[in-house]
């Protein structure tokens, strides 16, 4: 991938529409990747798991639209499933969310100008779940900085909707499935999980974290089923955080 | 008020926009309000991702352990054994999500039709 961009034209003035209309095709296009392709197998799994829990199809796919994250909406499915009420789900979700704040906090200063509003920006940090913000991450770059926003809005709104069509096909096809094809289906999700939430650790802690929440989830879950999941992040995330404290005094 | 408390077509939007959206957006909406404000590295970061990526682990060895579905009908060793070969994978195959993904359903699937 290139990082120095061609010595050509100057970018033509912001108020160029049509400029900002083909960086967002760009960014549309950018968005058809292995990652995204790898992001629709989960949401196939995904969409397996809200069949199972007896949310429908129209529903299921307003959640992709509104919520997008993928932990969010897990989250959330488990707390359908568990037969949760609103606000213990809302604060579920609420803690598995809290990472994309990091993420935005480190996406928009790739985006913004001084000329960038701020409405757009609120906007447009809808978009970010891991897998739009690895690749905008990734290639923003060699975009002028005036067309990022356009850009990225390309690549956010192209991956939602193709994962919308995705969550709508496997409820069309999914009724019909034998029982082994759908147990392969609902292995997706928990597996995609653990691989890329392994490489997304950004320190050591991280990983501590993910694998003390592993063992205690599910047996925190066999005496507390409802506070199962805030109860092993408080417990987890703070061990994690105390040896990550603990490791760096005696480094 | 559970996600089915009220027998009303709104409801379950209203749940999703109010349990999900909402309690992901309001995040989003912080790190844009932040955004050059704090230092990536900065310890109560630390903190925020260590709980958050333990709670979704927890997601994740609940769908394995106490999974629902056709995937409940699966022995719990095996879906364990998937799961860990899949991951196993990942660690030892130049970290690969898609071939961990290939790994785990090859050894399900086995177990599935040979057991």
């Amino acid at each position: 991938m290139t990082s120095e961009r061609p010595a050509g034209p100057l970018p033509a003035p912001e108020t160029d529409n049509l400029g900002n209309f083909r960086w967002f095709l760009r960014g549309a296009v950018a968005a058809i990747s292995l990652p995204a392709f790898i992001l629709a197998c989960s949401f196939v799994g995904f969409a397996a798991l809200a069949l199972e829990a007896g949310v429908t199809m129209s529903q299921a796919v307003f959640m992709t639209a509104v919520v997008w994250a993928l932990p969010s909406k897990v989250v959330l499915v488990g707390a359908i499933m568990a037969g949760n009420g609103l606000l213990a789900a809302a604060f579920a979700v609420a803690l598995s969310a809290v990472r994309l704040t990091p993420m935005v906090v480190a996406l928009v200063p790739e985006m913004r100008t001084p000329r960038t509003r701020l409405w757009v920006l609120y906007l447009l940090s809808h978009f970010v779940a891991v897998t739009s913000w690895v690749l905008a991450l990734e290639t923003i770059r060699n975009v002028p900085r005036a067309r990022r926003t356009a850009y990225y809005g390309g690549l956010g709104s192209t991956l939602v909707f193709i994962n919308m069509c995705v969550v709508t096909a496997v409820y069309l096809v999914a009724r019909d499935l034998p029982p082994a094809a759908s147990a392969a289906l609902l292995l997706i999700t928990p597996i995609y999980f653990l691989t890329s939430l392994w490489g997304s650790a950004r320190e050591k802690a991280g990983n501590v974290a993910m694998a003390l929440g592993l063992v205690l989830g599910p047996i925190v879950h066999l005496f507390a089923p409802g506070a199962s999941l805030l109860a092993t992040g408080a417990i987890a995330g703070l061990a994690a955080y105390g040896w990550h404290v603990w490791s760096r005094r005696t480094a | 008020m559970t996600f089915e408390a009220i027998d009303a077509w709104w409801w379950p939007y209203l749940f999703i926009l109010i349990g999900g959206a909402l309690a992901t957006d309001i995040w989003r909406f912080l790190g844009v309000f932040l955004a050059g404000g704090i230092a990536e590295d900065s310890d109560i970061l630390v903190l925020v991702r260590c709980v958050a990526t333990a709670l979704v682990a927890a997601v994740i060895a609940n769908l394995i352990v106490f999974p629902s579905g056709a995937l409940a009908d699966t022995p719990a060793a095996l879906r364990v054994g998937a799961a860990l070969s899949g991951f196993g994978a990942y660690l030892v195959l130049g970290r690969s999500v898609l071939l961990s993904i290939v790994v785990a359903e090859a050894v399900l699937l086995a177990g599935i039709f040979l057991l």
